[in-house]
């Protein structure tokens, strides 16, 4: 199954389920506090997840590590392989 | 018994001159170069300074397309230096893609591992030696430098950059799940038989295709290890990353969610 066919059949199911019992449709009953819950639950899931994306995001953004020790040991290290090439003959 | 035990203590397990003894590792680099005469010497440098250094046994393939800048003239000086044992030339006429040049690559590899990575010194062949041990200790298929774990990091990029490619590896992460943390790098080591493997399943290009690689790699239950690198990038100033391909990353990412 593809992950678009993953995604697919996952909403379906939990759109089907919250439809299913917000609309009475498996008569049970439920409390009204319950439905009260259930009733906005997608939106909350989204809101939800909209700010775990950002706060995700922006830590990792945050924590992005700066490898100022690598590009200055490169450079050195550009010195050291220019003058021990043009040692060996090289002509840049 | 006996004739098992005295092959055992036979000439056969002394490192041979010539070739590769059965047991012993070979390391192919692949480099597919366009203009990069000025960094070619310095990369090829640095590989053999970590080689010789760590001691495993390698080769360098170098695949030129048809650079108009002299970088195959360089590449010459280079083989006459290190030698053609070592540094092994296979250019082609024109620029064509990444997968067939690694696929030109390999023909001539013979190595058992394979290794790619970028010509322009934003990957270090410091880094190799890790990957060997990573791979050893976790007998993986395929090792993976990432970005964005560990002590990875990045030199040269600004705030736009980073936020970029953090929201891009979160979209991809949370679409395909790929279970590598760094999907766009290219800084890797395959074994050569599974490298193989995947370019014959992959067909989308850029960014997309190295991403696509290890999206195949767990379809097929390769193991992927990782190891933290540092990318340092020198050209982002000059090439900015434009819309364009940032529309194509997209597509090629929904394309890969829905057909994988």
């Amino acid at each position: 199954m593809t992950k678009l066919a993953q995604w697919l059949w996952g909403l379906a199911l939990l759109g089907s389920t919250w439809a299913a019992l917000t609309m009475g449709a498996l008569g049970l009953e439920l409390p009204s506090s319950f439905r009260e819950v259930l009733w906005p639950l997608p939106a909350y899931l989204l809101v939800s997840a909209g700010c775990y994306a950002l706060g995700t995001v922006g830590y990792r953004v945050a924590t992005f590590h700066d490898c100022e020790d690598a590009a200055r040991e490169l450079q050195s290290q550009i010195q050291e392989a220019r003058a021990d090439l043009t040692r060996r003959g090289l002509r840049f | 018994m006996a004739a098992e035990e005295a092959s055992r203590s036979s000439p056969r397990s002394r490192r041979e001159p010539k070739g590769r003894a059965p047991r012993e590792d070979k390391y192919s680099v692949l480099l597919p170069t366009y203009n990069e005469r000025e960094n070619l010497p310095l990369i090829v440098w640095l590989l053999v300074k970590s080689f010789s250094e760590s001691g495993f046994n390698y080769e360098i393939i170098i695949i030129d397309d048809g650079s108009p800048d002299g970088t195959r003239d360089v590449a010459e000086q280079l083989e006459k230096i290190y030698g053609s044992d070592r540094i092994l030339l296979r250019p082609r006429e024109k620029k064509l893609g990444l997968g067939t040049a690694y696929i030109h690559g390999m023909k001539h590899a013979t190595g058992n591992y394979i290794i790619i990575m970028d010509a322009d010194l934003s990957h270090h062949p410091k880094f190799i030696p890790e990957f060997i041990r990573k791979q050893k200790e976790g007998n993986f298929d395929i090792v993976s430098g990432t970005r964005y774990r560990g002590n990875g990091g990045v030199y040269g990029w600004d705030l736009k950059r980073k936020i970029i490619s953090r929201v891009a590896n979160f979209i991809t992460q949370i679409l395909l799940r790929p279970g590598a943390s760094d999907l766009t790098g290219s800084f890797r080591l395959y074994r050569k038989e599974v490298l193989q493997k995947l370019i014959g399943k992959c067909i989308s290009k850029g960014y997309v295709f190295q991403m696509e690689m290890i999206v195949r790699a767990r379809q097929l239950n390769y193991t992927i290890g990782e190891v933290p690198i540092s990318f340092v990038d020198r050209v982002y100033g000059e090439s900015k990353l434009g819309g364009n391909e940032i529309v194509s990353f997209l597509k090629g990412l929904l394309t890969l969610f829905a057909t994988t």
